[in-house]
């Protein structure tokens, strides 16, 4: 257990990238968890809506943006709890009704939610190690998420400096 | 997989460790070196795993080096394929760390 906690821990603060901590995150959801079908999707504060940013098992595209508040997952979101589902028994890809939501927190600031719809065949239950991943991705995912971010913002508006620096230097 | 498992067996264990993206890409790098053990998963762009598998042990410099299957697939059938074809551990994913760490110890020390 400590293990898998180890290496997802060090692998999601290993970069700024914000494609690649995305990249890290489905890594973790799909191998040391076992989803099958799950989305990534973060909070836009100007709308105050959920937008699906990544996803496995399924297209990106297919996974609709999600009013906070609204349905389970807004409403996980909106609370900043884990749902999970009461039982997996006859349960049908649902996008209103995901099987797993967790949060992305840092603090009580909730940034994004990691939805999961499906598990790989082979894996029937959670274990303790899972609940104690979620646990994790809800802060330290959240994190690197953020941090990864601002870091493209800020080079993003160096660039834009620089540029006009130069323009005024020529 | 690639990511935290490399990372696994590179700061936990120290191995050195080469990848590759694909099934043909390593094809080249078995043929351009020498390795002790082999990890791959099924499902690759270009040659699957499977395939990669069959190729490796038709390779004489890699009749006898182990491999390891880490794969989504968790069909029996599937787990049957491999093995038949010459992998010598079948692991499925959600991966337990410490457990592919300590395959690949074994493997390794016979």
């Amino acid at each position: 257990m400590l293990a898998n906690l180890y290496i997802a821990s060090y692998q999601l603060h290993s970069t700024l990238d914000f494609k690649e901590v995305l990249q890290i995150i489905l890594e973790i959801v799909i191998n040391l968890i076992g989803a099958e079908e799950f989305g990534v999707l973060l909070l836009d504060e100007k709308t105050n809506r959920l937008e699906p940013v990544a996803s496995e098992g399924l297209e990106t595209s297919e996974l609709p943006s999600i009013d906070v508040g609204k349905g389970i997952i807004g409403e996980s979101v909106e609370n900043g709890e884990n749902y999970f589902i009461d039982s997996m028994e006859g349960y049908e890809r649902d996008f209103e009704k995901p099987i797993v939501c967790i949060p992305l927190k840092i603090k009580e600031h909730v940034i994004g939610v990691i939805a999961i719809y499906k598990l790989l065949v082979q894996k029937d239950e959670f274990t303790n190690v899972d609940y104690e991943l979620f646990t994790l991705l809800a802060g330290h995912a959240a994190t690197a998420v953020f941090s990864s971010r601002m870091y493209s913002d800020s080079e993003r508006k160096l660039s834009t400096i620089q540029g006009f620096i130069d323009l005024l230097t020529k | 997989m690639r990511q935290l498992i490399v990372f696994a067996l590179k700061r936990i264990r120290g191995f050195q460790i080469s990848e590759a993206n694909d099934g043909v890409d390593g094809l080249k790098k078995l043929s351009a070196d020498k390795y002790d053990l082999i990890l791959t998963d099924i499902n690759m762009p270009i040659m699957d795993g499977l395939k990669l598998v069959s190729m490796v042990r038709n390779d004489p410099n890699y009749k006898e080096t182990p491999i390891i299957v880490i794969t989504t697939e968790g069909a029996i059938e599937d787990r049957e394929r491999a093995l038949a074809l010459g992998a010598n551990e079948y692991i499925t994913k959600p991966i337990q760390t410490m457990k592919i760490l300590e395959t690949v110890k074994k493997l390794m020390s016979v």
